[in-house]
């Protein structure tokens, strides 16, 4: 039944996109099915974004840089009666109110290391301890939704292809900096039919020369054209907000993104940290703005994304000796979007207590980072066990709480 | 029987043709050749630079290459260097030049005085960019500048953490290219003692707890040098090193920092080591009970990681990746290895080792272009004037690699599969296409590339498909065909 119910849409969707711009906003209205990977490069310190505050050792072990409880001045946002959120991300907290954020803390890797790059390679190849799988688990997901594939099925904002996304099935760079669209020389057509020769005998690099041209096609027609409809003629602003906001726009113009993939950095808080406000609040508070914007701007279609942000591992539940914090382990994941069960944190909390922390330094993982995109591939993407097997080999299984992230 | 016939036949224009055959093959072997070493122990052929290996030899150009010194460079980029007054300076100087102004205490900082001083302060980074540009293009001893992006991207530095705006130039003329084809212990203990790399991971605020120095922001242990000092520069992430040991290394590094302003010891010194922030406790590292004490101990302790044979494997799979294939087979890996702990790890004979090797002949092409080597190996067979590099900085942002711009400690990759995207193809080839044209702005003039110069270094060696769409397009695109090729994007 269900299979059939998103036949219909997609071949609705397709039907509409051929009578024209209008009728194609609405085809994205709530009908496709998106998921929206924001990678925080550099491990964020998750104990300062999802704050448990009703926890002593927290306290005790982040003299300079931990954020006071709700109510005190400067405090963090209360979300529930043991956490709340850092008063930077004040812009999120309409979507928790909407029941349109959630969290998952204390979720992560079931690999100990600590190298950012060893846990980067994991969380997007998929397979934790196994650094020989070449292709990123988006890309498997890719090949396991259903239906045509375009070029823009999957599209990751900037111009290289991240890990995540590599592999078999066509995939997107999309530069969404200002001047993304400008013209290139290849968009004239006695210079690109002239290359079309050229990359036809070349295999790997033929692919990857087609899907530029294709994306290219797209994205000067939806991006250079359709600006002031997303932003009222104003400036996008610099940075992540604008660029989400610019994201927001392409996929509600283009009903073919099913998958998008971005990745940020500068969250690897050795020194000076910050609390409330300093380094780790200036990044944090664009990252709202942002995540907010793209709400915003994906209108109707809001209803069927699925934003997840996350991070290679966690940071040291001590800070050290410069007011930073020091590689760790377990770590927050977020989940946004009109499809999640959200005003809600989930996870099994293991309290920070000596006795409870990892290697009695870190926050234990009692998530695996794979259980949660697991849930949201079977019951946001509609994949079947199979599938997801296939896109997660040997993800554990999922707890009853946790399924409840996104209402069936 | 006509099945007989056609076979005897064949036999005998086999037996005809056979010469002719290998005589063709003979002579079609060298260009290749050529074509190979001047796209890895060069960044590309410059056709003067083909000639030059046409005359003496695959085996004499790698000799030669390998001993910089006896390569005289071309005057120009002599001349070009000379202006870059900031390359002279030593670290005390650039700091005390260039970085963020004194505020003598009871004063107000005066914000125009201060954003003066942060225009001021570019000037290192854009005379570090152009020496850097005019060498890879220019200079002769083009191995040399092909080891500086190999070591500059395995012991990263980012302009733009802290005081690093100031220091990035003279890291890499004080701390990498003096021993780009040296000994690894050298560069291992230059990097490790530069003011760049202790401010660019935090070991300047590390302190051991407790310890006299150990105040306000400096007052405990930061892991971050510490672990990619193993991770990134010596042993590898599988180097068989624990948590206790990047512990153990981070609390051998206590007191490697920067020294003040105006410091009354060692004045002259921008990196130091500062006893009253160490940690004087006995220590095991690696299983190895150390013996010094203070400074020496972190010396120590670089020696065994600088000796170590997970150090070599580490460093030989890096060369390996670098100049063979973005998987190199682990039978090399381990004879490059062997060469490195047998001569103390001398790259110059690791890499002679390479050279020398089937498997780097073998790899013909097969390595796909950095947005670095594609920009500079492309001014370099076009062979116009440049006088003004801006154009080529702005091209490696566009492709997602500018130039001191990784924030992160493990450099540039230089693979296919952190290169290749989609967006990267159609951008290289609107490069190609505008640095054809001669509208890239890298001199006054505008200067098209002669697609007949190109067709003498590549005609030889470019695909069939590539030959053949060249011939038929009309002859403004053809050099933007040959610099856009699928051919040009590999080397």
């Amino acid at each position: 039944m269900i299979a059939d119910r998103r036949e219909f849409l997609k071949s609705a969707a397709i039907g509409l996109f051929v009578l024209g711009r209008d009728a194609l906003a609405a085809a994205a209205d709530g009908g496709q099915k998106r998921l929206v990977m924001v990678l925080l490069r550099g491990a964020v310190d998750g104990l300062n974004v999802v704050i448990p505050f009703a926890e002593e050792a927290y306290y005790q072990e982040r003299r300079s840089i931990a954020i006071a409880p709700p109510g005190k001045p400067d405090g963090a946002l209360a979300l529930d009666g043991h956490f709340g959120l850092h008063p930077a991300l004040a812009s999120l907290m309409p979507l928790w109110s909407d029941r349109n954020l959630a969290f998952v803390h204390a979720a992560g890797s079931p690999d100990a290391t600590r190298s950012h790059f060893d846990a980067q390679l994991y969380l997007e190849n998929g397979t934790p301890g196994h650094s020989t799988t070449r292709d990123g688990w988006m890309n498997r997901l890719l090949l396991a939704l259903p239906g045509p594939r375009g070029a823009t099925d999957a599209v990751s904002i900037g111009p290289i292809l991240p890990r995540i996304l590599a592999g078999k099935a066509p995939v997107a760079t999309v530069p969404l900096g200002p001047g993304g669209a400008q013209a290139l020389p290849i968009d004239q057509p006695d210079i690109g039919s002239a290359f079309d020769r050229l990359y036809s005998g070349d295999e790997a690099l033929g692919k990857s020369y087609r899907e530029g041209r294709e994306t290219r096609a797209k994205l000067v027609e939806l991006l250079a054209k359709e600006r002031p409809i997303a932003d009222n003629g104003a400036p996008p602003p610099a940075g992540f907000p604008g660029q989400a906001a610019r994201l927001a726009q392409l996929m509600r113009r283009d009903p073919a993104i099913r998958l998008a993939a971005i990745g940020l950095g500068g969250w690897d808080t050795h020194v000076n940290q910050g609390n409330h406000r300093g380094q780790l609040a200036g990044h944090l508070r664009p990252l709202g703005e942002g995540l907010a914007a793209f709400a915003q701007g994906s209108g109707e279609s809001w209803r069927g994304t699925v934003v997840v942000v996350l991070s290679e591992f966690g940071r040291t539940v001590r800070e050290n000796g410069n007011g930073g914090t020091d590689h760790g382990h377990g770590n927050l994941i977020w989940v946004l979007g009109g499809a999640v069960n959200g005003g809600r944190v989930y996870g099994d909390w293991p309290g920070l207590a000596p006795a409870q922390l990892y290697q009695r330094r870190d926050l234990a993982v009692t998530t695996d980072f794979r259980s949660v995109l697991a849930v949201i591939l079977d019951r946001h993407l509609r994949l079947s066990d199979r599938q997801v097997e296939a896109v997660f080999p040997g993800v554990p299984p999922v707890s009853p709480e946790l399924v409840q992230l996104i209402p069936g | 029987m006509p099945t007989q016939v056609a076979a005897i036949a064949a036999a005998v224009c086999l037996v005809i043709f056979l010469p002719v055959v290998l005589t063709r093959a003979a002579e079609a072997v060298p260009e290749r050749q050529i074509i190979h070493v001047l796209n890895r122990l060069a960044f590309g052929p410059t056709l003067e630079e083909l000639r030059h290996v046409k005359t003496i030899g695959v085996e004499r150009f790698i000799a030669e290459q390998l001993d910089p010194r006896s390569i005289p460079d071309p005057l120009e980029l002599r001349w070009r260097l000379d202006q870059l007054d900031t390359l002279r300076l030593n670290p005390v100087q650039l700091r005390q030049l260039y970085g963020p102004l004194r505020i003598p205490r009871g004063f107000k900082p005066n914000p125009e005085l201060e954003k003066a001083q942060g225009e001021r302060v570019k000037v290192i980074l854009r005379d570090a960019s152009e020496a850097r540009m005019f060498r890879a293009v220019l200079s002769r001893r083009q191995l040399k500048e092909v080891m500086v992006d190999f070591w500059f991207n395995h012991f990263n530095v980012f302009s733009g953490k802290g005081l690093d705006d100031v220091w990035i130039g003279n890291y890499e003329e004080q701390a990498i290219r003096p021993f780009a084809l040296g000994r690894f212990r050298d560069l291992l203990f230059a990097t490790t003692k530069h003011p760049a790399m202790l401010v660019y991971l935090d070991n300047t605020l590390s302190s051991a707890a407790g310890s006299p120095g150990a105040r306000g922001k400096q007052r405990g242990l930061n892991e971050n040098f510490a672990r990619e000092v193993m991770e990134l520069h010596t042993l590898g992430a599988d180097g068989g090193y624990t948590q206790e040991d990047v512990i153990t290394l981070a609390r051998i590094l206590t007191g490697w920092t920067v020294n003040p302003r105006d410091a009354r010891l060692y004045p002259e010194y921008a990196a130091v080591f500062e006893g009253d922030r160490h940690d004087y406790d006995p220590k095991v590292f690696l299983g190895h009970t150390l013996k010094s004490r203070g400074k020496a101990e972190g010396e120590e302790a670089l020696d065994i990681l600088a000796h170590s044979p997970a150090t070599a494997r580490h460093i030989s799979f890096e060369l390996a990746q670098y100049f063979v294939v973005d998987e190199p087979p682990a039978a090399l890996v381990e004879r490059l290895a062997a060469r490195f702990l047998e001569t103390e790890g001398d790259i110059r004979e690791v890499l002679k080792t390479l050279f020398a090797s089937s498997k780097f002949w073998d790899s013909y092409r097969q390595k796909y272009k950095t947005p670095y080597q594609f920009v500079i190996s492309a001014v370099r067979a076009a062979d116009v004037p440049v006088g003004n590099v801006r154009p080529l900085l702005g091209a490696m942002d566009q492709l997602g690699m500018p130039l001191y711009g990784c924030l992160t400690p493990d450099g540039y990759k230089n693979t296919e599969e952190a290169w290749l995207s989609p967006d990267a193809t159609t951008r290289r080839i609107g490069f190609a296409t505008a640095l054809a044209r001669g509208g890239l702005g890298l001199s006054a003039d505008k200067n098209p590339v002669d697609a007949g110069h190109l067709g003498a270094i590549f005609g030889a060696t470019m695909s069939e498909v590539t030959q053949e769409v060249v011939k038929s397009a009309p002859l403004a695109l053809r050099a933007a065909l040959i610099l856009g090729s699928p051919d040009f994007m590999r080397r």
